[in-house]
């Protein structure tokens, strides 16, 4: 076992994938020679060699759309896409290509790739560098969207994201590569070293896709959540002295519905955040479903924490971003109700 | 001081020269001032440094005309000071205050002033090319006699978009110079091993778009090959291609490894082709300038940009009510 960051467990899982299966490539800006601007695949080239660890040029729709020939013809790519905010040169590829392959050829062709990207703010980014939009991945059938919150289960997830028959968005919160970032920003950063789920084993293992974890267990309410704001759920229910149950859905598609339901039939509270903007985001899609699913449970209406319909800010970027503060907000509000 | 014409540019007053020798070095400080404002954690976030590639800017605006527009990447603070726009304004938008040409909406990377045609600041790669053939458009439509430059680096030359421009500037004939700025790398990527041709100003021939390579480094060189291609353009001839090559000393952004090319190669540019030592040495050789009027040129500058890091401390932070504002005509009721 070895303590890692998150950038660590996710080379690692690079690492162990391209070792087993000689088809599985790697593709993108800097991810070669430079080792990628979040240092990812480095070392990778280098281990591996230029065929099988390479640079694109700057060329987002070419980067998915070749991944997409290489897969349709029995590689297994894995293409980086810089930041995620980046990714709408390429989105077109991704919908209408990379999501439809199967279906259009009634099953004869298949896209088994993972589209890695980082995704979400808390690095100044401003607009074009800290987005979510993992609800444009979840809203199109044939695609399915991993978000992952620590070292360990993210080398597991990318592991399985790997040997999975079908295309995987795989959204890396970059403001967990270095440590679990709860929100408080004003703090200083805890690293990976210093957190339990920066243990990660050695070889492979897997993670299964469409498994959420209860990161903490509750009885008051449930929080739903992925990715930084997992921390930032933690954080905020520590505070607020609220016995909150708190889950990691870790895969946004397929979700892993069960875990839902179990959790908030026996709390009859639930909230759900993100940090991604609130209007048609992934959390609609979450509570609609609870609201089908736990209709005659519920004791208070499903609330939503996230991102301000706004586009991220540069200056204000604490402003937007939905931290501990807001989310203690809402569980005292989501308890109020009768 | 009398136009005196220097000896080896006859086109080229020493006034003119000096102006250039001005801007580039305005630039310069700007830029050293920002990388410290940034050290000391006054400016968050991405910042992309310009030094090494004055030349590019300065000899391009040279060429150009009131109600020329100009639009460029993220590396835009260079363009801005050479087009006239305030360097308080742009150094109180790195540090995200109230008194920044996006009010601290946009950051380093996406700044914009109607009233000198700067059109941005632009954080997508090539995004803003199309934008470029699409004023040329307009100028077009307008029939104006105006000229669009339109910016993007080596490494943005390989985005689909770039050609998708290349077709409509050609096939509308919009008179849009666009101009690469060929600095070798695109963050740790060198041209060789992103890109198909050593020649990117030959990739217009195929839309029949002439194209030029030019070197960088030298402001008169620059200005030279600026003035043909607005001729052109201005002449209805349709678009240009101005690759001009150059240099830039630092990283990237602000957190660079610089593990992808040597120290040696960055002090042999500065050292050899350096453009504002290039313009000094010209100045001062040809007796055009003396070293006193030079250093006041100095002392001028470093006056403006010390200016320019008081009023981005000073300036305050935007109001939170700014967070909903500027998203639509109208703010949205919260
Ligand atoms: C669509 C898109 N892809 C990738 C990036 C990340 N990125 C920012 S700058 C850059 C390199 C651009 O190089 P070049 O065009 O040569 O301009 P330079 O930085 O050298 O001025 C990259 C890959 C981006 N901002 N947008
Ligand atoms: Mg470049």
């Amino acid at each position: 076992m070895a303590r890692m960051t998150m950038i660590e467990a996710i080379r690692d899982a690079h690492a162990v994938a391209m070792e087993r299966d000689s088809d599985v490539v790697v593709l993108g800006e800097d991810v070669g020679y430079f080792g990628g601007v979040f240092r990812c695949t480095a070392g990778l080239q280098k281990r591996f060699g230029v065929e099988r660890c390479f640079d694109t040029p700057i060329s987002e729709l070419g980067i998915v759309g070749t991944a997409i020939g290489m897969a349709a013809y029995g590689l297994k790519p894995i293409a980086e896409i810089q930041f995620a905010d980046y990714m709408y040169p390429g989105y077109d590829q991704i919908v209408s290509e990379a999501a439809r392959l199967r279906y259009r050829s009634a099953g004869e062709f298949t896209c088994p790739m993972v589209i890695r990207m980082p995704t979400g703010g808390g690095i100044f980014g401003a607009q074009t560098h800290s987005q979510s939009p993992e609800a444009l991945f979840t809203h199109v059938a044939g695609l399915k969207t991993v978000v992952p919150s620590n070292p360990r289960e993210a080398k597991g997830l990318l592991l399985a994201a790997i040997a999975d028959p079908d295309p995987v968005i795989f959204l890396e919160p970059k403001r967990l590569y270095n440590g679990p970032f709860d929100g408080h920003f004003d703090r200083p950063s805890v690293p990976w070293s210093k957190h339990e789920a920066g243990d990660v084993e050695p070889g492979y293992y897997e993670v299964p896709l469409g498994k959420a974890a209860v990161v903490r267990e509750g009885s008051a309410a449930t929080l739903i959540t992925y990715g930084t704001m997992v921390h930032v759920a933690l954080a905020a229910v520590a505070e607020s002295g609220t016995d909150v149950e708190v889950i990691d859905l870790r895969t946004l598609l397929p979700l892993d519905l069960e875990t839902i339901t179990a959790s908030v039939r026996k709390t009859g509270r639930c909230i759900v955040l993100h940090e991604a903007t609130l209007t048609s985001g992934y959390g609609a899609e979450v509570t609609a479903l609870v609201q089908r699913e736990c209709f005659y449970s519920l004791e208070a209406p499903v609330l939503r924490v996230a991102g301000w319909d706004t586009p991220y800010p540069h200056a204000q970027e604490w402003d937007y971003f939905p931290g501990p503060e807001r989310v203690r907000r809402a569980i005292d509000k989501v308890m109020e109700a009768e | 001081m009398a136009a005196r014409k220097t000896t080896k540019n006859p086109n080229v007053s020493a006034e003119e020269m000096l102006g250039y020798y001005r801007d580039m070095l305005l630039i310069r400080r700007f830029e050293e001032k920002a990388g410290q404002l940034y050290g000391m954690g006054l400016i968050g976030g991405f910042c992309h440094l310009y030094i090494g590639q004055e030349a590019v800017v300065v000899g391009l605006e040279a060429a150009a005309e009131e109600g020329d527009k100009r639009i460029t990447s993220y590396r835009d603070h260079g363009h801005m000071l050479a087009c006239g726009m305030d360097a308080g304004g742009v150094m109180a938008e790195l540090t995200g205050r109230e008194g920044g040409y996006s009010k601290g909406k946009g950051g380093s990377m996406h700044m914009f002033s109607k009233e000198k045609h700067f059109y941005g600041g632009h954080g997508i790669v090539a995004a803003q090319v199309p934008l470029g053939a699409g004023l040329a458009f307009a100028d077009r439509y307008k029939d104006n006699g105006r000229v669009t430059f339109t910016y993007f680096g080596d490494g943005a030359a390989n985005q689909g978009q770039v050609y998708e421009s290349f077709n409509m500037a050609a096939l509308w004939k919009l008179p849009v110079i666009f101009v690469i700025e060929n600095n070798q790398y695109a963050m740790g990527t060198a041209q060789k091993r992103s890109t198909s041709t050593e020649e990117i100003h030959k990739r217009g021939e195929a839309f029949g778009i002439p194209g030029e390579l030019v070197d960088g480094m030298n402001v008169l060189a620059v200005k030279e090959a600026g003035e043909k291609a607005v001729a052109h353009c201005r002449a209805g001839n349709g678009p240009y291609i101005l690759e001009v090559k150059t240099y830039r000393y630092r990283g990237h952004s602000m957190s660079d490894p610089a593990k992808y090319r040597t120290r040696e190669e960055v002090q042999k540019m500065r050292e050899e082709r350096d453009p504002i030592e290039q313009v000094r040495a010209m100045l001062l050789t040809g007796k055009h300038a003396t070293e006193d009027q030079l250093k006041e040129i100095d002392k001028e500058i470093k006056e403006i940009v010390n200016a320019s890091a008081e009023f981005a401390k000073e300036s305050p932070e935007p109001d939170v009510s700014e967070l909903w504002t500027d998203i639509y005509a109208e703010a949205p009721a919260a």
